[in-house]
Formats: C-alpha cells, sequence, structure tokens
C-alpha cells in the first residue's frame, strides 16, 4: 500500500524519470509532519495526565504551595469511594445521563424516520432544527434560566397555558423535585438534533431494495419496521448513544449555568462537583484523584460498550 | 415517475412534513426569543404575559456595549438635542453612558483564540493526517486512538492539570495559553476528520504526479490540499466553533485579559439587576455567526461532529 508508492512508481518508471524522484524521502517526511501533533499531545496531553496520576498519591493543594508534599497513597481514593456526597453525584448524573438519552433517542429517531419520509423542503427544516446544538451552551444555557422564571418565564408561560397551572406556581430551577428534570428538558432541546442526524444518515444507507424484497414476501409495513429498520440501524443508534453518554458525562457548562448544580445536590454533576473540590475548596490532591477516577469510569464503560458495538455490526 | 413500494404516499408525506416543521418550530422558539428579547425594552423583557408583539428598541444593544451610571440631578437637565443617539437613549432612562463595556473586548477574544486555535489545529492536523493516511507510521492506529481518547476527559479534569503547568509557565490568562490549549484539543479532531477526507482521494493522483516528477512535498501540496481543500475547510469551521463556544476551560484558565465571550455574557448585569435584553443581544451577535457557519457546514455537519465515525 502507501510504504512502496515510491518503489512501485521506480519500478513501473524508466530510469531516467526516476531519477526526479527525490527530495526527502518518505520516511523523513513522516516524521516531519507528525512530530509538531505528537509534541503538543505529549506536552498538552501526555504530561499533565501524569501529572495528575501523581498528585492523585499527595496532599497537594494549590492555594498553599508552600506546604510539603506529603505522599498519602491510596488515602484520596478511599475518601472519595467512601463518600455518600459522592454516590449522590453520582446518582444525579446517572439520572441525567439515562433520561437525556432515552428522550434524545425516542425523539431523534422519530423526526429523522419523519424526515427520511422525503416531504417537498426536509433539507431546509433538518438544517433549521440542527442549530440549538451548535451554539455555546454556556450562552444558551444561560438564557434557559430566563425562560424558566416563574411568572415572566416563557417555558413557564406556555406550560401554564396548556395545562391551564399557574406560570407563577412553579420554578423549574428552584423547586428539588423539578431542577433535575430542568436541566434533562434544555440537554434533550439541544442535543435530540445529534441523534438525529446519526439515525438519518442510519436510515438513508438503508437500501431501498431490502424493502422492495420484503413488499414481494408480502411483508406487512409493521413487520418490514422491526425486522429490517430497526436492526439496520441499531449500529447507528448505539453510536448516538455512545457520543451522547460520554458529553454527558463530562457535562458542565449547560447545567452550571443553569442551575450551578442547585437546588442543594439536586443537580450537582460530577464534573460540577470535582470543579468545586478543585477549583473552589482548592484540595488538588483529592480531586486529582476524582479526576482519575472519572477518567477510568468514562474510558472502561466507553471501552466495553465499544466491543458491544462492533458485535452489533459484525451481525 | 415510476411506481416504487419504498416511496411514501402524498398523505404520509404531509403528515411527516406537518409534525417535522412542528417540532422545528418549537425548537426554534428559545432562539427566537433570545433574538426578540434583544430588541426589547427592559420593561417589555419582564412583561407578564411574556410580550410577543412589543415596540422594537436597540437599548439592550446600547447597554451590551456601554457601561453606565445614574443621571445626576444637574444632568438631566441638561438638553439632549446635540448629544448623539445613544446617549439621548439612554438618558430617557436616567443614566448616562460613562465607557465602553468589555464586551468587545471579550468577543475579540474570542475571536482572537479561535482563530489563532484553528489556524495552529489546522496546519499540525493537516500535515500529521497526511502522514497518517500515506506513510507507514509506526504504532499508527494506537496513535489514532489515543488521539481520540484525549477528548474523553472531563476538561474540568484536565483544567487542574494544566491549571498548575500554565501557573508555572506563566500562561494563566493569556491568549497564547488559550490558544495552544485550544490547538491541542481541535488537534485531535482535525487529524482524525482530514485523516478520513485525504483517505477518500485516490492515490494514484499522487502516483501519478510522482512520476511526473514532483517529489513527495510538491505531490502533498500541489495534488492532495487542493482535492482536500472543502473537507479541510470544514474542519476548520468545526474547529472554529468548538474554541468558539468552549465555556469550561475558559472559566477557569481566564478571568481578564484572554477571558472570551462565553464566561463574559452571563456576567452582564444591567444598573440594579440582570439586564436580559443586554445579554439576549450580547448573546444574538455570539451566536448568529455560528447558525451561518452551520448552514454553511451542512453537508458535513454528521462526519463533524461523529470525529467522521458516520460519513454520508
Amino acid at each position: 500500500m502507501a510504504e512502496n508508492v515510491i518503489d512501485r512508481a521506480a519500478r513501473a518508471t524508466p530510469p531516467l524519470v526516476a531519477q526526479k524522484v527525490k527530495g526527502l524521502s518518505d520516511r523523513a517526511i513522516a516524521w516531519i509532519f507528525v512530530a509538531p501533533t505528537i509534541a503538543i499531545l505529549l506536552a498538552i496531553n501526555i504530561f499533565p495526565l501524569i501529572w495528575t496520576v501523581y498528585l492523585s498519591f499527595t496532599n497537594f493543594r494549590v492555594n498553599r504551595p508552600n506546604s510539603d508534599i506529603e505522599w498519602v497513597g491510596l488515602r484520596n481514593y478511599e475518601r472519595i469511594l467512601g463518600d455518600p456526597d459522592v454516590w449522590i453525584t453520582m446518582q444525579a448524573t446517572a439520572h441525567f445521563l439515562i433520561w437525556t438519552i432515552v428522550c434524545q433517542v425516542l425523539i431523534g429517531f422519530t423526526l429523522a424516520y419523519l424526515i427520511n419520509k422525503k416531504f417537498k423542503g426536509n433539507d431546509l427544516w433538518t438544517t433549521i432544527i440542527v442549530f440549538p446544538m451548535m451554539l455555546s451552551p454556556a450562552v444558551v444555557g444561560n438564557f434557559w434560566t430566563f425562560l424558566y422564571q416563574p411568572q415572566i418565564g416563557l417555558f413557564n408561560y406556555i406550560v401554564g397555558f396548556v395545562t391551564g397551572a399557574d406560570p407563577s406556581s412553579f420554578s423549574m430551577i428552584g423547586e428539588v423535585s423539578l431542577a433535575p428534570w430542568a436541566i434533562v428538558i434544555v440537554d434533550t432541546w439541544m442535543w435530540t438534533p445529534f441523534v438525529m442526524l446519526i439515525c438519518l444518515a442510519g436510515l438513508r444507507s438503508i437500501p431501498d431494495s431490502i424493502y422492495e424484497a420484503a413488499e414481494c414476501d408480502r411483508a406487512s409495513k409493521w413487520r418490514q419496521f422491526w425486522t429490517i429498520t430497526i436492526p439496520m440501524i441499531l449500529p447507528f443508534l448505539m453510536l448516538a448513544v455512545l457520543f451522547r453518554g460520554i458529553e454527558n458525562f463530562k457535562m458542565f457548562d449547560l447545567v452550571v449555568q443553569l442551575t450551578g448544580g442547585g437546588p442543594g445536590n439536586t443537580t450537582t454533576l460530577t464534573s460540577i462537583d470535582l470543579k468545586r473540590e478543585a477549583f473552589e475548596k482548592w484540595r488538588t490532591g483529592y480531586s486529582s484523584a476524582y479526576a482519575v477516577i472519572l477518567f477510568v469510569t468514562v474510558f472502561g464503560l466507553a471501552s466495553i460498550y465499544v466491543k458491544a458495538l462492533n458485535k452489533v455490526k459484525q451481525r | 415517475m415510476s411506481f416504487s413500494v419504498t416511496e411514501p404516499s402524498p398523505r404520509q408525506k404531509w403528515i411527516a412534513g406537518i409534525l417535522v416543521v412542528g417540532y422545528a418550530l418549537i425548537t426554534m422558539l428559545p432562539l427566537l426569543w433570545i433574538v426578540a428579547t434583544g430588541f426589547k425594552s427592559s420593561a417589555d423583557s419582564i412583561a407578564y404575559p411574556p410580550k410577543i408583539l412589543f415596540e422594537p428598541t436597540v437599548e439592550g444593544y446600547v447597554n451590551v456595549f456601554t457601561t453606565q451610571t445614574r443621571l445626576s440631578n444637574e444632568m438631566a437637565q441638561e438638553p439632549r438635542e446635540n448629544l448623539p443617539w445613544y446617549e439621548q437613549l439612554v438618558r430617557e432612562k436616567g443614566n448616562t453612558i460613562v465607557g465602553q463595556s468589555r464586551y468587545t473586548e471579550r468577543f475579540f477574544n474570542s475571536v482572537i483564540i479561535g482563530f489563532g486555535s484553528t489556524f495552529f489545529a489546522i496546519v499540525l492536523g493537516t500535515a500529521a493526517a497526511y502522514a497518517f493516511s500515506r506513510f507507514k507510521v509506526p504504532l499508527k492506529d494506537d496513535l489514532l486512538f489515543f488521539i481520540l481518547s484525549t477528548r474523553m476527559m472531563p476538561p474540568i479534569a484536565v483544567a487542574i492539570p494544566i491549571f498548575l503547568m500554565f501557573r508555572n509557565l506563566g500562561l494563566n490568562d493569556t491568549h497564547a495559553g488559550m490558544i495552544l490549549l485550544y490547538t491541542a484539543i481541535n488537534l485531535s479532531l482535525a487529524v482524525w476528520l482530514i485523516n478520513g477526507f485525504i483517505d477518500e482521494i485516490p492515490i494514484e493522483y499522487e502516483e501519478a504526479a510522482l512520476i511526473d516528477g514532483y517529489t513527495r512535498f510538491q505531490a502533498f501540496y500541489k495534488v492532495v490540499l487542493p482535492q482536500a481543500a472543502t473537507g479541510i475547510a470544514s474542519t476548520a469551521i468545526f474547529c472554529l466553533i468548538f474554541a468558539w463556544n468552549e465555556y469550561a476551560l475558559a472559566v477557569l484558565l481566564t478571568s481578564g485579559t484572554a477571558q472570551t465571550a462565553p464566561p463574559f455574557i452571563p456576567t452582564i448585569i444591567g444598573v440594579g439587576g440582570q439586564d436580559w435584553p443586554a445579554v439576549a443581544a450580547g448573546a444574538t451577535i455570539f451566536l448568529v455567526p455560528v447558525m451561518v457557519f452551520t448552514i454553511l457546514l451542512r453537508k458535513h455537519l454528521l462526519r463533524g461532529i461523529t470525529f467522521g465515525a458516520v460519513r454520508k
């Protein structure tokens, strides 16, 4: 393949032309091209990662630079995993993850299915639907707090209009029972188009001939949907879930702007908790261990998931 | 048109169309509300019931670009005819402009950091992607996967060591530091996407060029680059949008000089309470460029957001 282009070119050409193939060797060019990228990744990704792992075994605090750094072994890890508050934030994260994925997959798939009916102007409307996903989550999240205001907020007004409830009788981001749903709603609004686009690509990749064959065999539309559409789109759906899962596990900007983690700890996702530990309480060693745990979790879950995804793809 | 069993009936198309358009309208509502609020007076913006029809004013836009203070009694008596229109507008509310706000500065920080990091990510990413695509690079698959995995880190987790490192190097709250950081993050996206685009260019083109006596380097920039140009351009827009929208690292690593717009816009407050028209005006100016880019990108959208995993 690529490695012996020059060789192939050289063999295929008369000696006179072959002499003109000169300049830097392929190997040299490959190294010159890759080296800067690797250097930057080493400096900004690998080195900090190693540093984080080292710090996670110490009691270092940024705000006390002069005190001695003490090696504490696994104590940080023990404290984090034994801390009931950490488990509460894990639960909040799980609630957020599960419900955003459920809502986005259901709505996103339905939209893609409808758009795939190829009505006139479907391209234009697809582009319009995609807008929320491309915008800055922090800026948009901040504005949603305005939409969620009791009484004057548009969201409360519309909900009040539809259900007959008093728009000032509830506060989506101020009430313990509603806040976890407030962040699910905004995330779903923002990221449903993502799932929709992937599903749409999946639906468009199914060749018409399969449906035609099924029609010849007199399979009902219902049966075609469950035995052709769903299995063929499953790898795409799973990919969408993988991306959304990773992204929402990392979620910070949107939620911190919407609720700031409150009221109480109801919407304190792990990233928000980590930010408090690292940049408000300045427990650097402790929060480094926290970061390592999060990274291992997301990396481990993603690896298992990708294995499952590949199995589905091979079927 | 020939009859096809897979072609939806006109009735199905109608129903599908109505449902999708309905969803699109609902989903646009918050965005339209941002734009509309930007043109409302502060009284209209917090009216109950929420006002759909209102008298448009550019008050919010004036507020977002200026800092103001209450008028003193003597100043309130002054004739206003000779003042510029924006000062007149502000005086009607009993305020006076005392200077420029930080918004312009923050906006241009976003522009500098966004374009700077995109430029470096694209230059380095294109080179690396070409090498990955065309040469035998040792541990290629591992390297590519590693590059991807750096995106799985929660940004806050990344911020802890970066904060320490930048503090030691004096890079906290500097443009150079932010450009370096966003370049590193965008590199992963750039390498993955451009690698896919270059893979699609038939290798025969280059072989032909090499036989014609081009050097490898000439073949790269005279044959491959023009072929991959649209792909590289759309990758650049994706990098730009990422840097433009990024909040978590910006809020932790910048506070003044190099602060970008996303951490700044939510902190806009007027004289007495949150000035929603000003926030909305600032947000509108900030969000509209991304919407324009989205329209330009629509063909490559899917590829960009899935790291090239789904190609259409």
